[in-house]
């Protein structure tokens, strides 16, 4: 199993962080919300974007979760904010 | 068929239409919904495969809901001018009633749980409506 995880980033998410994706080292499953604090502390950018995870939502390999999911080295997390289609 | 797709390209409602009138002399009904671009212009950005799986499931959660014959879901991505179709939700059934709550079940799931993202021309991202999420919502308790 990759000792990394996936990230996935969309729309202003994308747009703070300044790219759509990056690969991260995870090398011990951690809680989302975990996850995210980590994040935060890689960039001016990162913090912009996912500061505030009231206003986010998350995927975890494509299954739509809550900040309490769990997460394995190997998995692909998309964040993003509420969808607005259709 | 059932069929869920993402496209750049406008879509052709008579073809669609056309594809699930076929589908055999028991379809009595085809509801077409279309949504446009209202005022300016869109940037619709999506999650290309999950989209589409996101799609497909809707319509596995339609088909048990009611029995219908075929339905089609059709979401645009990328730039799009006022006036311009966004997406299509099109069912066919042998009567009415299940093709219009099949296609409004889908339209309003889709709002909601399918990965689209609307930024309008000056750069804004669209917010998600509340009212878009309680009508989805309101299917799980029927």
């Amino acid at each position: 199993m990759a000792e990394t995880v996936r990230l996935l980033y969309f729309a202003w998410v994308r747009e703070r962080i300044g790219v759509a994706h990056e690969v991260v080292p995870l090398d011990q499953p951690l809680l989302l919300h975990e996850l995210v604090a980590r994040l935060c502390k890689r960039s001016a950018g990162h913090e912009a974007a996912l500061a505030e995870q009231g206003r986010l939502r998350a995927a975890i390999n494509e299954a739509f979760v809550g900040w309490d999911a769990k997460v394995a080295p190997g998995d692909e997390v998309a964040i993003f904010p509420p969808v607005t289609g259709g | 068929m059932f069929e869920a797709r993402i496209s750049t390209e406008p879509f052709d409602i008579g073809n669609e239409h056309a594809r699930l009138a076929r589908l055999g002399p028991h379809v009595g009904a085809i509801v077409t919904f279309t949504g446009q671009v209202r005022d300016g212009v869109l940037e619709l950005e999506t999650w290309p495969g999950a989209a589409e799986r996101r799609m497909a499931a809707l319509l596995a959660e339609a088909r048990a809901r009611w029995p219908i014959a075929g339905a089609t879901i059709v979401h645009r991505h990328g730039r799009l001018e006022a006036g311009e179709p966004i997406v299509l939700v099109a069912v066919a059934a042998a009567h009415r009633a299940e093709a219009f709550e099949a296609a409004a079940f889908l339209m309003d799931w889709l709002k909601t749980a399918a990965p689209f993202w609307k930024k309008e021309a000056d750069g804004t991202w669209v917010d998600a409506q509340e009212r878009d999420i309680e009508a989805a919502r309101a299917w799980d308790r029927r």
